[in-house]
Formats: structure tokens, C-alpha cells, sequence
């Protein structure tokens, strides 16, 4: 049998114990609950089940079959086979949880570089080792907001996605924290301040911005925000694009506490949306508080320098019912991925890829809006996504779009009913401006 | 002799840069957000990148390197086959957000594989959303919330552990707001089922369980203590760490368990990757399925669709649809066990366990309390030894790594004193496993001094861990 070497010789190994049958290790169990096999097909043989998977992914379409401009945080990066290299190291991928730490060394030492890393790029002075997106980040730094200031309302700009609004209910709801949402600007599509300044109040643990924002526009009066957050005792949280911060500042600059996002564009395959990598990083003061794995630097006993997991006793291993957060297993290889990429990237690369989603998104931008009826539905500056209004139904554009093996940006309509006949469209440092020309040429044709 | 690489690898910081650092300031950019600042992270060269992460990949131990028997863990061999499958662009080159038809095979594998999970738990409906087993199990006491306040039924608050319950229960059902109650095991290491009674109240939410236990004892009064709970209006959770032990023999959605979770990353193979990405699928009988996560897969007329409209449902815990490739990994893995396969897994999986069990309680030096039939798992304890000659379970542990074995799981299931709880799983050979044994033999007789001054053959000492926490090191700025 497949991977079991020691299916051929079971009864010479029964015999060698004292027992005569397979059964009798199983005869705890209540008969009539015992069943006799599983009504699923026998198993192929690997060659056979790669031709059954290749049947299967052949129903699929993928982005080196067409081109793709949707919105809403998923899109194609390049990925350098550096990176594929040496994630497919058996010495990393197979291993568990670093437990023993003078066996996975390696990957301790990779982690610790990662948390740097993210430190450097996010300016603030620590990082876990990950969470398990961007999106449950949030749910988790809602909560670790209550545990530093005790206080139960948790505040959220209204145009965030969908998905992360629900998402950070259920994380919040257990403990009793309130989620209250303040307006966008309709004319700049960023945080509308009146409306933070009408809301803020004794209660208020801390406010989420995201920078760029879900409609791909920067958010640009941190200073104030922050101003008005800290006046209240209360805490800044900054959800961030990280391939953004090589041209823009870490949230760092302007104080914010908790920085978080999601990191699956750093190196990590599409895969249609998961795995992922929840980045999350704070200021030092609340190290106690962090949720998730935190590797620190040491010494063995012969005073070289080694690596550990660090402070354990908030984990639930440990803490169990009292722990910062449930979480156990976590992305440890989209997080090796990330210190990969990073690493091949340096800081020349990070700026030239964060320069070059900007310059695209503008490009991309200004030609769709010379387009009839195209236009840009928010006046703010964007990084590598937008809103633009249709002539019409997005959904109607997009099929004759994919007629013609391209998809279009993401519609925005179910779910912001303000947006009617929107769509959010993304680029990233993928495509070329041939590219462009062929996604433009092609929606000139089909309205 | 064993020895494992040893390299005095710098951190990355330290790596000497060639590169200037050259960025202009972008001017279309508000000025108040504006990048001016260099980022501290190194510009080194290609070369250096692979050197710097092949050294550090040759001083980590996975399962590829050797036998791995951690409990509760399943550190089975991982196929290759399903990582490279995996890799090919037509799944790993697609967004969640494309248009359905145009990922069809993506939602086949999603549909497909909750119809096997289904079928090997013996329950109705899977959601593939969670990325871990904890994440499954919060999901589990979201859906237990759900289903309460659905019946009106407003003061359920409790849940219910044994002492042996992993470290997640009762910090995932802490975090959905539960209060915890944890009850005591009895004699043979198993629920006292008198004590269960008496806890049960119209208070009690759900009651969670390993089964077979962390123990690996097999739970043989399921089906009374099922009985129990329902009667008290409560819910049945399963916690699916070790399933490893019961494919094609029993089922969960057969004991009794209304809320079942799996973790993939365990029973079906896809690789831990030095803790993650998991997955944590859950599954439930018909009366929960309505408080499901969204989207759904549907198949009409055999097109697949992904559906948002359930009222009732709890809505969403993860971005997207789940951990995708870990789902295609296990998927993969199931194809190719089919049925037989997976039954064959579960039998060889528990022999292996009761064979190393019995050869090495033969010998004097580590005890077992508790109930001797084991099922995948089985927990050693050094307490004799550590009475005897000061060795404990970590110096076992430390010592075993100095022979390229990664040590079991150390001071867990709490109940087992100087615990060394061992999962050989079933991929691996009776050679290696009379190897581990002997090896295991050996430590209890050698020479305590060598023993507390393990690890040598490792790439570091002993690691000083209680000094990483007092003064924490988390980067190389607070160096």
C-alpha cells in the first residue's frame, strides 16, 4: 500500500505483540457503531490521479490563459523562482511547529527575519510570526484593543470590504465588543472626519483605517486621524497594502499602534485565495497583549546566538482558556515566503515594485476614463486600484469582456449600494503596457 | 554518528550590501504619507538569498529528514505528488474573484472533497472556510451560538472539557464568550461519566471531545455520554485531531457528535510547513446546516456555483473560500488512498502505535498510566526516572535529537506526569520505529550527566528558552 511500509508485514508485527488480529486493536469500539468501509471510490495510482487532476484543471481558467483586472485585494504578481526554489525545501515544508528549537534552527532564524522585516516596513517595533489573513487580523487586533484599554467599541470606516466587516462580527461578538461604522467621503471616498468626530466617545478602544483604503485611494489625513484618536486615550489601527510601503510611509511615521494586512502578495501563489498570510505588527508597550506565534533571539548554553519560540505563556498551549488568542497553527510557510521574496526584493526592490503598481494604476486610470461613458468615480490619489462608473451593468460588461478572455474589475454593487454600476478594477506590476492597450482596445469594443 | 549542519549563519541585516540605496521621493503622492525614509531592509544579491536560506533550510529537521513520531501532531510522510499538482498554474494562477465558469474545476475539487469529509465522518454538510483546527473549532462554537439562540435558547453559557482536551478547546470557546468547565478524567483516563452527568445543566452550550482522547484512548462509553449531553439539550463537539486512528472503522457523525472538525494538515497529509498553512474543514448534522458558512459550493445540472443566499448562516470567519491549496493537497491525497487506502492508514497507524508501545513498557524505565489499548497515540511517563536518576521528559527529548530523532510530543495530555506522548503515525517503517525504540531504551540507561547535557549533535546547544522571554529579542533592531 501506498506511503504504509509496513502494510506487508502486519502479522509478523501482531505476532511479535501478543495479539492475533488487526480487530482486536480496534475492539473498544461499539460494535453496532463499527462500519465495515467508506463509501468512497478505491484509491488510483499516482499516475492515474494525475491525469484525473489534469482533467479537472483543465476546466479551470488561469491567469496565463487571459488577462485580469479585478479589484478587491486578490491579483497576479510575479513570483521569482528564487522564491519557488526554496520554498519547496522538504527541510522547511514538512517540519512542524518550531517546539524544538535546537532541531529547527532554520526556521526559527527565518521567522525572526521575517518579524524584522515586517517590523522595518510597517515602523513599528515588533511583528508575529502570522496570523491567517488580513482580514481575521483585524478580528484580532479589535480584541487585543479592549485587552490594553478596556474599552468595548471598536470603530471601522463603512467602505471596508464585506467580507472583513463579517468577519471582524464574529471574531468581536463573543466578547461583547461593539463595532460602529463611520461614513466615507462620497466626493473623496476616504473617512469622512466629521462623521469620526461625531462618533468617537469614552468608549471607543480604537479606529481601523486601511491605507490604501478598499476603493485602492490613500487615506492621507493620518495626522489628524490619529490626532483625534489619541485625544480620545484611544488606539490607532492601520491595515496596509505592504507592497505599497516601499513609496509610501510605514504607519509608523504617523504613530500608529497596531499595524496589520494581508501578505499573500508577497511571493505567495493566488491560489484562489488561500493559503494567506495575516501580517501583524505593534508598538512595543503592548507586547504582552499580541496574538499569535512570536519567535525571539537567544543564546544556547554555550552563549551562541539561537532562536526560540518567545513568550509562550500568552499562547494556549499554555494559557489555554486565558490566552490572547485561539490560534495554533498559523502560515508559517507564507511567512518563510514573504522573508524570501522580501529578502530578494531589498529595499531598491520594494521601491521599484510599489512605483511600479502606482505608476500602472495611474495609467490604467486615465486611459479607462478617456473612454465614453468610463468615469473616476472618487477624486482622491489611488495606489493600484479604483472605482470607475460603467456606461452600464458591470456584470453585462464583464461577460462580453471574458468572450474576449479578459476579466474585468470587481462589482461593487451588492454589496455598497451607493456604488450602482461600478466596479473596482486592480493591476498590479504584472502587466506591461501592451497589456493595457489590449484591456482598453477591448472594452472600446464591447460598449 | 549523528550530527546535523551547523553553520554560524549572520542575520539577514548583517549580510554585507553592495547595492546604494537610490528611491526618489513620488511626488504624485500626498505629501503626508509620502515615502522619504529608507527602509531598514538589505539589498543583497541573488547568490546570497539562496546560500542564506539553503543553510538555514539544512539546519531544520522535517519530516523529510527523518521520523517525526510527535502526538497529537500526525507528522506523516507528505506525498510529493500533491505538491506539485498543487503548483501547476491552472490552480495556483487563479483569483477568487473570477467568474465561476471559469474556475469550474476549482469548485469540482471544493464539492467533491466535502462529499469524501462528509462521508469519513459520517456527517451531513462540511464548510472547507477554516484555515486551522483552532479556526475550526471557533467556527464550531460560533455554529453552537447560532443554533442556541436560534431555539431561543439564551442561557446556554457553558462549555464543557475533560482535562485531556488540547490547549485550542478551551481557548477557542473562550473566544466565542463561553465560560469554561473542565471535568476531571477517570481511572482509566477516560470521561467520568458520573461527573459529566452533574456538570450537564440547561446552562451547558456544548460539551467538546477528542475522541479517541489525547490519551489515544478510544472512548468505548461514546455512544451513554452522547446520550447524556442531548438529553441536556446541549451539543456534541468533535475535535478531529485524531482521526488518523478511526478512518473506515467508526465515525463521529456515528458516535453521536453533532459538530466535527478535521484538520488536514494532520489526517490527510498536506505538509505542516513549519506550522502552517492548515486547514480546519467542519462538518455538521442536517439541523446545523442552515448556520453554515458562506459561500456555499452548489452543483445544478452539473455546473458548480458558489451561493450567498442563507439567512441564518453565521456569515464568514476567513477571506475567500478557505485555504485552497491545502483543500486540493488533501483532496489529492484521498484520491489516491481511496477507501481501502484510508481504512489501511487507520489499522497500520494503531499497530504501529500498540507495537512500539508494548516493546518499550517490556523494558524497565518509562511507565504508561492509564487503560494499556492505544489506538494511534500512546503517552509515556518519565516520572520513574525522573525519581530515579533526575531525568526528565525534556532531557529525554533533548537526547533523542542527538540521534537525528525528533522527540514525541513532552508534558501533554496535563493528567500524565514528565509526559512523552508518542504518534508514529503510519508512514513509517517497522525499522525505524525499532530504531526509536531502542534509541528511547538507551537514553533511560546511559549516563545521566550525557543525557542533561544534551543536545550535542545539533546545530545549537541547549537553547536558553526562559531567557528568550524575559529579556524578548523579536528583531534584529532590538538586538
Amino acid at each position: 500500500m501506498k506511503f504504509i511500509p509496513n502494510s506487508s508485514i502486519k502479522n509478523e508485527m501482531l505476532k511479535e505483540i501478543g495479539i492475533k488480529k488487526i480487530d482486536d486493536l480496534f475492539k473498544d469500539i461499539p460494535d453496532e457503531i463499527k462500519i465495515k468501509e467508506l463509501k468512497i471510490k478505491k484509491g488510483l495510482s499516482q499516475q492515474e490521479t494525475e491525469e484525473k487532476l489534469r482533467k479537472i484543471g483543465c476546466k479551470n481558467k488561469s491567469y496565463s490563459d487571459f488577462l485580469s483586472f479585478i479589484g478587491g485585494g486578490i491579483k497576479p504578481h510575479y513570483i521569482p523562482s528564487v522564491v519557488k526554489n526554496i520554498l519547496s525545501r522538504g527541510e522547511f515544508y514538512t517540519a512542524y511547529t518550531p517546539y524544538q528549537s535546537e532541531a529547527s534552527q532554520g526556521f526559527l532564524q527565518a521567522m525572526f527575519e521575517y518579524q524584522s522585516i515586517i517590523s522595518e516596513m510597517t515602523g513599528m517595533d515588533i511583528s508575529n510570526a502570522s496570523l491567517y489573513d488580513g482580514k481575521t487580523a483585524v478580528g484580532e487586533a479589535a480584541l487585543m484593543c479592549t485587552r490594553i484599554n478596556k474599552k468595548s467599541t471598536f470603530l471601522i470606516p463603512s467602505n471596508i470590504s464585506w467580507e472583513k466587516k463579517i468577519i471582524l462580527k464574529n471574531y468581536t461578538k463573543g466578547s461583547g465588543i461593539k463595532i460602529k461604522e463611520i461614513k466615507y467621503d462620497m466626493k473623496t471616498g476616504k473617512i469622512d472626519i466629521n462623521d469620526l468626530n461625531n462618533i468617537i466617545d469614552d468608549n471607543v478602544s480604537g479606529l481601523y483605517i486601511e491605507n490604501p483604503n478598499f476603493f485602492g485611494i490613500f487615506e492621507d489625513k493620518v495626522n489628524e486621524i490619529n490626532g483625534i484618536v489619541k485625544n480620545n486615550n484611544s488606539l490607532l489601527v492601520c491595515g496596509v497594502d505592504p507592497l505599497s510601503l516601499g513609496i509610501v510611509k510605514s504607519p509608523g511615521e504617523y504613530d500608529a499602534d497596531i499595524v496589520i494586512g494581508e501578505g499573500r502578495s508577497l511571493g505567495n501563489a493566488m491560489d484562489f485565495g488561500g493559503s494567506t498570510l495575516g501580517f501583524f505588527a505593534s508598538k512595543k508597550e503592548y507586547i504582552r497583549q499580541i496574538p499569535g506565534r512570536i519567535i525571539g533571539m537567544t543564546k544556547d548554553l554555550e552563549g551562541r546566538k539561537s532562536f526560540c519560540m518567545s513568550l509562550q505563556t500568552r499562547e494556549q498551549h499554555i494559557r489555554r482558556g486565558r490566552a490572547t488568542s485561539n490560534i495554533c497553527t498559523n502560515e508559517g510557510l507564507c511567512s518563510l515566503t514573504a522573508a524570501v521574496y522580501l529578502s530578494w526584493l531589498g529595499s531598491n526592490g520594494l521601491y521599484d515594485i510599489g512605483k511600479k503598481n502606482f505608476e500602472n494604476g495611474q495609467k490604467l486610470a486615465k486611459k479607462i476614463t478617456k473612454i465614453n461613458g468610463f468615469e473616476k468615480v472618487f477624486s482622491s490619489v489611488h495606489f493600484n486600484e479604483f472605482v470607475v462608473k460603467c456606461p452600464y451593468v458591470v456584470d453585462k460588461i464583464n461577460k462580453k469582456l471574458l468572450e474576449r478572455q479578459i476579466q474585468g474589475g470587481l462589482s461593487l454593487e451588492e454589496h455598497y449600494p451607493d456604488l450602482k454600476d461600478t466596479m473596482l478594477i486592480g493591476i498590479t506590476e504584472l502587466y506591461n503596457d501592451e497589456d493595457i492597450d489590449r484591456f482598453i482596445g477591448t472594452l472600446e469594443e464591447v460598449i | 554518528m549523528y550530527h546535523s549542519a551547523i553553520y554560524d549563519e549572520t542575520v539577514l541585516n548583517e549580510i554585507e550590501s553592495q547595492k546604494k540605496y537610490k528611491i526618489e521621493p513620488i511626488k504624485k503622492i500626498p505629501s503626508s504619507i509620502r515615502r522619504t525614509k529608507k527602509i531598514d531592509i538589505p539589498d543583497i544579491d541573488e547568490t546570497q538569498v539562496v546560500r542564506h536560506f539553503t543553510r538555514l533550510s539544512q539546519m531544520n529537521y522535517g519530516i523529510d529528514t527523518g521520523i517525526y513520531p510527535l502526538g497529537s501532531c500526525t507528522m506523516k510522510y507528505n506525498p510529493k505528488i500533491c505538491e506539485e499538482i498543487t503548483r501547476w498554474p491552472c490552480f495556483s494562477c487563479t483569483n477568487p474573484n473570477q467568474h465561476v465558469s471559469t474556475v469550474q474545476g476549482n469548485l469540482q475539487v471544493m464539492y467533491e472533497l466535502e462529499r469524501m469529509l462528509s462521508e469519513i465522518t459520517g456527517m451531513q454538510y462540511f464548510s472547507l472556510q477554516p484555515a486551522a483546527g483552532a479556526h475550526g473549532e471557533f467556527l464550531g462554537m460560533l455554529l453552537t451560538r447560532a443554533y442556541h439562540e436560534n431555539n431561543n435558547d439564551k442561557i446556554r453559557d457553558e462549555v464543557i472539557l475533560p482535562d485531556t482536551s488540547h490547549g485550542t478547546n478551551p481557548a477557542s470557546a473562550s473566544m466565542a464568550g463561553y465560560k469554561l468547565i473542565e471535568i476531571a478524567s477517570n481511572n482509566d483516563g477516560t470521561v467520568d461519566l458520573e461527573i459529566l452527568e452533574k456538570t450537564l445543566s440547561e446552562k451547558t452550550a456544548c460539551f467538546m471531545l477528542t475522541n479517541p482522547n489525547t490519551l489515544g484512548i478510544f472512548e468505548d462509553e461514546i455512544l451513554e455520554i452522547s446520550k447524556m449531553v442531548h438529553k441536556s439539550g446541549a451539543l456534541l463537539y468533535y475535535d478531529g485531531a485524531n482521526t488518523n486512528a478511526i478512518m473506515g472503522k467508526v465515525r463521529p457523525g456515528d458516535m453521536g457528535f453533532d459538530i466535527v472538525h478535521l484538520n488536514l494538515h494532520k489526517t490527510f497529509a498536506t505538509p505542516h510547513g513549519g506550522g502552517g498553512p492548515g486547514s480546519g474543514p467542519v462538518g455538521v448534522k442536517k439541523r446545523l446546516e442552515k448556520f453554515l458558512p458562506i459561500p456555499r459550493v452548489i452543483k445544478k445540472q452539473d455546473e458548480y456555483y458558489l451561493e450567498n443566499n442563507y439567512p441564518d448562516s453565521i456569515g464568514k470567519i476567513k477571506s475567500f473560500y478557505g485555504n485552497f491549496s491545502v483543500l486540493l493537497k488533501a483532496y489529492i491525497y484521498i484520491t489516491l488512498m481511496g477507501s481501502d487506502g484510508l481504512k489501511e492508514v487507520s489499522e497500520i497507524a494503531v499497530l504501529n502505535s500498540n507495537y512500539m508501545k508494548t516493546k518499550i513498557l517490556k523494558n524497565k524505565g518509562y511507565e504508561m498510566p492509564y487503560k494499556d489499548l492505544r489506538k494511534h497515540e500512546f503517552v509515556l511517563s518519565c516520572e520513574k526516572l525522573k525519581r530515579e536518576i533526575n531525568i526528565t521528559a525534556k532531557d529525554v527529548a533533548k537526547r533523542l535529537l542527538d540521534h537525528g530523532m525528533h522527540p514525541p510530543t513532552i508534558y501533554f495530555p496535563l493528567i500524565v506526569k514528565e509526559a512523552l506522548m508518542i504518534e508514529p503515525t503510519e508512514t513509517e517503517s517497522k525499522k525505524d520505529l525499532d530504531k526509536y525504540i531502542e534509541t528511547l531504551l538507551k537514553i533511560a540507561d546511559e549516563n545521566p550527566e550525557i543525557v542533561k547535557n544534551s543536545p550535542k549533535n545539533t546545530s545549537v546547544k541547549r537553547v536558553d528558552e526562559i531567557n528568550a522571554t524575559k529579556n524578548p529579542i523579536l528583531t534584529w533592531k532590538m538586538k
